[in-house]
């Protein structure tokens, strides 16, 4: 098969990629892919021509692994930090074009796919930019780039360097222009062969003219007018469908498979049945569903379930547990007994799930000992490791090309479908698209994890807080599966990998260093562990320790991963302790404030929202019809990763319990804007999705099963609702180091509203999700 | 199995499948179209949605024979990148989305709304979305690209 015949068994999408960089080196360029080798084989070439040449030692920190100039000038980039409807991909665009000196347009950027990419992990974690808007990675090879042909062309003009200017991807001698090389002219079609420079400069933000700019995302006319491929959309020639029949309680062990009662289906291929993980493929999508419905297994009972009203205070008591110490100063329970006044409370946390709106999909190829998985994943080298794992294959056979999926929110089905497509392509010999059934979807999700909180505070006369306790248990199973744990998610279990080994630890050791990357540790201690205090507040009697125990369910990161489970307890508390000393909260907040960027967001916030000076509850409030109040919140993102306060404005309905929201007002600071219209989306975004987890979203199951698996049995925010009117603060701060955005927002909505509800009423809501039923349970229980 | 005639997008088809085969799959499958998705399956999240005679119509639990001889309205007939549908355009003026998986079932379950009550209140567009969801939560942002469409419909 020629390489162009090849391409054209690809998906369209797909193989104008790999076109583009096969073709670039065809046309005496360049090869800067990874793995070559198995791209040659699927473009019927031979391991040892030109398209099969791989870069020695090809790793990040080669230049030609992430940025390409073309002939004609144009530049090629690759990325391991995949577009997940955040606006990354522009973002990234925006990053090259501004570092290369070349307009937005004529930057391609490729993502995550496991034949071209640079392997960068996993897109999670608001850490994209972090890793690749900083000196180091996509940023920093933008900066080698430049300087590397800087260089060039001022021994090709002899020219010095720096009376050289650099526009629109030509060089130019800053005293007569028409002594001049373009970059096509200066390496189009040849690689650098460098290595990422350190030092390389980058462009100083007061320069910028394409970064931080609110430049239109990339995306977005191709999925408005119904032309984006989402992985839902990959087509490959030949390919069939496949369903899955998961087990119908937690626990559940396969007995048998009774193929007779599919025979003769219409379309029915096969069926597929690996240890408990039982599939079927058909011709058609609905053929594969028919038949999985119709398919006779035989399950042993499920393991059964604890009730779920007991659920939370068991974890306290649940073992083994693995114990974990954040800070611990010693000197906490001596402070606590001396103290004048104790504060006590305790929060709980459900399990919720990521619920993607399109359920996951994922098509795999799988022949001749090669696999290609198209995959919504936000890990595609994990991913292409623990996909061979399930197949078992080497890792170096099998490629993973990321496609967008339906939102993302953490490991969503994406993993998990893949695994499936995978094992039914393996069993079909032929490719196969699956995309799960809702429930299928909701009923195995890795849920973002529940928590039980208990904290304690100790004032001293002057109602200042003079010591900080806080406990917490939280069940876990599984989660991202990385490079070695197919078995962290359902397929992979059920096709007999386990979840790694749940080991206990008790009591936790003391902790080696501060590092506050769940938000475990309130924002308002001094975080001194050792000689270092990486906290951001006054307080310097402290101890956070915290429990893991065996979840009932499989668990993973969930937008905000415990930090926004941890951030609602800290503000609520924050408030509570306010409230005690008849303290404003704004106020209470920054005089335990140490931090200027946290202490600035607060402010900004406030400001935005013409906070009020006074504390909370507002008086002269009635005790029935409708009353509103205010709240606010904050949080150091993960420790180190973006500041953001928020003020709430709720009316509360004391007749129903129903909380409207009225009001958000959002500041972050985020380090420099990348682009400060996708940052806005982002906050919008951040902020609905944590009214909505604040206010809805449970996880529910009976005494075998999950039942929450539909959108009547979990109920998010639909578009039509009674939102509230969001404004932005935006502080940028160009030179400062690039944070994350994405989950910044999402942290302090649930301590915002909770804060504005007792504002509003008086009453005191510790469990998520505010219901009617537990607002008017905290609203009778008032004083 | 049987033989199937429709019109999608002013296009005759005829397409020979199982009569209870939702509409959505055949759109999907057999005629690759990317505008409608499923979502649930289950008539409860919108991203399957079409328009039949000026409605709204959940493909996903449609069966493909209730539309014999009857002409559908896709996202993908609307318009095309060079030149949008004014519902596409004002979505993507203000950047009405993230992932943009619910957009199909945002933009036709409003399209077919206004088209049919050009002159609807705000609240009356709430009603009328109240049962799409789009879990990136880009509401803001979706009822205002609405409401400008509106204000053209109304002009």
């Amino acid at each position: 098969m020629k390489p162009l015949d090849a391409l054209k068994a690809l998906t369209p999408d797909a193989a104008s990629a790999i076109s583009r960089r096969i073709f670039m080196k065809g046309s005496g360029a360049l090869i800067v892919g990874f793995h070559m080798a198995g791209l040659a084989g699927r473009l019927g070439m031979s391991p040892g021509s030109a398209a099969a040449q791989r870069l020695d030692g090809a790793s990040s920190n080669q230049l030609d692994a992430w940025i390409a100039i073309g002939d004609d000038g144009s530049v090629t980039a690759y990325t391991g930090k995949c577009e997940l409807g955040h606006g990354l991909y522009t973002a990234q665009t925006q990053l090259i074009a501004e570092e290369l000196s070349v307009p937005f347009e004529r930057v391609k950027l490729i993502q995550c796919d496991t034949a071209l990419t640079p392997d960068q992990g996993t897109t999670s974690g608001a850490q994209s930019h972090p890793t690749n808007f900083n000196q180091a990675s996509l940023a920093l090879a933008g900066a080698t780039a430049r300087e590397a042909l800087l260089q060039r062309a001022s021994t090709q003009l002899g020219i010095a360097v720096d009376q050289l200017a650099v526009k629109d991807g030509v060089i130019s001698a800053k005293s007569d222009a028409s002594k001049k090389v373009s970059y096509g002219e200066l390496i189009g079609g040849r690689k650098f062969t460098l290595a990422l420079n350190p030092a390389a400069k980058r462009k100083p933000a007061s320069e910028w003219t394409v970064l931080g700019k609110p430049i239109p995302r990339v995306e977005i006319p191709a999925i408005a007018t119904a032309q984006f491929e989402y992985v839902h959309n990959v087509r490959v020639p030949g390919m069939l469908h496949g369903q899955v029949v998961r087990p119908p309680a937690v626990g559940a062990t396969l007995v048998s498979v009774d193929e007779s009662s599919v025979r003769g289906l219409p379309g029915l291929v096969k069926v597929v049945v690996k240890k408990n993980f039982v599939g079927v493929v058909a011709e058609k999508p609905w053929q594969a569903l028919q038949a999985a419905g119709k398919l006779k297994v035989t399950w042993t009972p499920g393991s059964g379930l604890p009730n779920q009203r007991t659920f939370h205070d068991n974890l306290r008591r649940q073992t083994p547990a693995r114990d974990t110490s954040l800070v611990n100063s010693k000197d906490v329970d001596e402070k606590l007994a001396s103290a004048a006044k104790v504060v006590k409370a305790t929060y709980h946390y459900p399990y919720q799930m990521h619920g993607s709106f399109g359920s996951s999909c994922a098509v795999a190829d799988v022949q001749d000992s090669k696999a290609t998985i198209w995959s919504a994943t936000q890990a595609v080298y994990p991913l292409k490791n623990s996909v061979a794992m399930v197949l078992g294959m080497p890792a170096g056979n099998v490629r993973v090309v990321f496609r967008m999926g339906s939102g993302c929110y953490g490991i969503n089905g994406a993993d998990t479908v893949s695994y499936d497509a995978a094992l039914l392509s393996q069993a079909a010999g032929k490719p196969v698209r699956i995309q799960l059934p809702r429930k299928d979807e909701m009923a195995w999700e890795n849920y973002g994890v529940a928590l039980v909180i208990d904290q304690r505070a100790g004032l001293d006369a002057g109602g200042n807080i003079v010591a900080w306790d806080h406990e917490s248990w939280s069940p876990n199973l599984g989660g991202r599966p990385g490079a070695n744990s197919p078995g962290s998610v359902v397929t992979g279990f059920l096709a007999g990998f386990q979840p790694p080994a749940f080991a206990g630890r008790s009591p936790a050791p003391d902790p080696a260093n501060f590092a506050n990357n769940s938000n475990a540790v309130p924002s308002y201690v001094t975080g001194c562990v050792g000689a270092r205090c990486g906290g951001t507040g006054k307080v310097a009697s402290q101890r956070v320790h915290t429990h893991v125990v065996r979840s009932l369910f499989f668990t993973g990161p969930l937008r905000s991963p415990e930090r926004l489970q941890n951030t609602f307890a800290h503000e609520s508390f924050m408030d509570e302790i306010a409230a005690t000393v008849k303290a404003d909260p704004v106020e209470y907040r920054l005089r335990h404030l140490d931090d200027p960027r946290l202490i600035e967001v607060v402010k900004s916030a406030a400001k935005a929202a013409s906070w009020e000076t006074r504390p909370s509850p507002r008086s002269g409030r009635r005790r029935t019809g409708v009353s509103a109040g205010r709240g606010i919140s904050c949080v150091l993102y993960e420790g180190d990763n973006g500041y953001c306060s928020m003020v709430a404005e709720v009316e509360v309905n004391q007749d129903t319990g129903v909380i409207a929201v009225k009001r958000l007002v959002i500041a972050n600071d985020c380090g420099p804007i990348s682009n400060p219209d996708g940052l806005r989306n982002q906050l919008e975004g951040g902020a609905l999705h944590g009214l909505s987890r604040t206010l809805f979203e449970e996880v529910t199951w009976d005494d075998q099963k999950i039942t929450s698996v539909d959108w009547r049995t979990y109920r998010p925010l639909p578009v039509g609702a009674d939102i509230p009117k969001i404004e932005t603060v935006l502080i940028n701060r160009p030179d400062m180091r690039a944070m994350g955005a994405g989950e910044t927002a999402v942290t302090v909505v649930a301590g915002a509203i909770a804060n504005a509800v007792f504002d509003a009423t008086g009453a005191r809501i510790r469990e998520i999700p505010f219901t009617p039923e537990r607002v008017k349970a905290a609203l009778n229980a008032r004083g | 199995m049987s033989v199937i005639n429709f019109k999608v997008d002013g296009r005759s088809h005829a397409v020979d499948v199982d009569p209870a085969t939702p509409l959505l799959y055949v759109l999907t499958d057999d005629l690759e179209l990317r505008g409608p998705k499923f979502g649930c399956g289950l008539g409860q999240c919108g991203s399957c949605t079409v328009i039949v005679k000026g409605q709204a119509v959940r493909s996903c639990v449609t069966p493909v024979s209730t539309v014999a001889g009857a002409e559908i309205m896709t996202l993908d007939g609307l318009g095309t990148r060079e030149k949008p549908h004014p519902i596409q355009k004002v979505f993507i003026d203000e950047q009405a989305m993230q992932c943009g998986f619910c957009i199909n079932g945002v933009i036709m379950t409003a399209k077919a709304f206004l088209d049919r009550n050009p002159k609807a209140s705000d609240s009356e567009i709430q009603q009328a979305m109240s049962g799409v969801l789009c879990r990136c939560h880009a509401h803001v942002r979706m009822m205002r690209a609405i409401k400008k469409y509106a204000q053209g419909v109304k002009a």
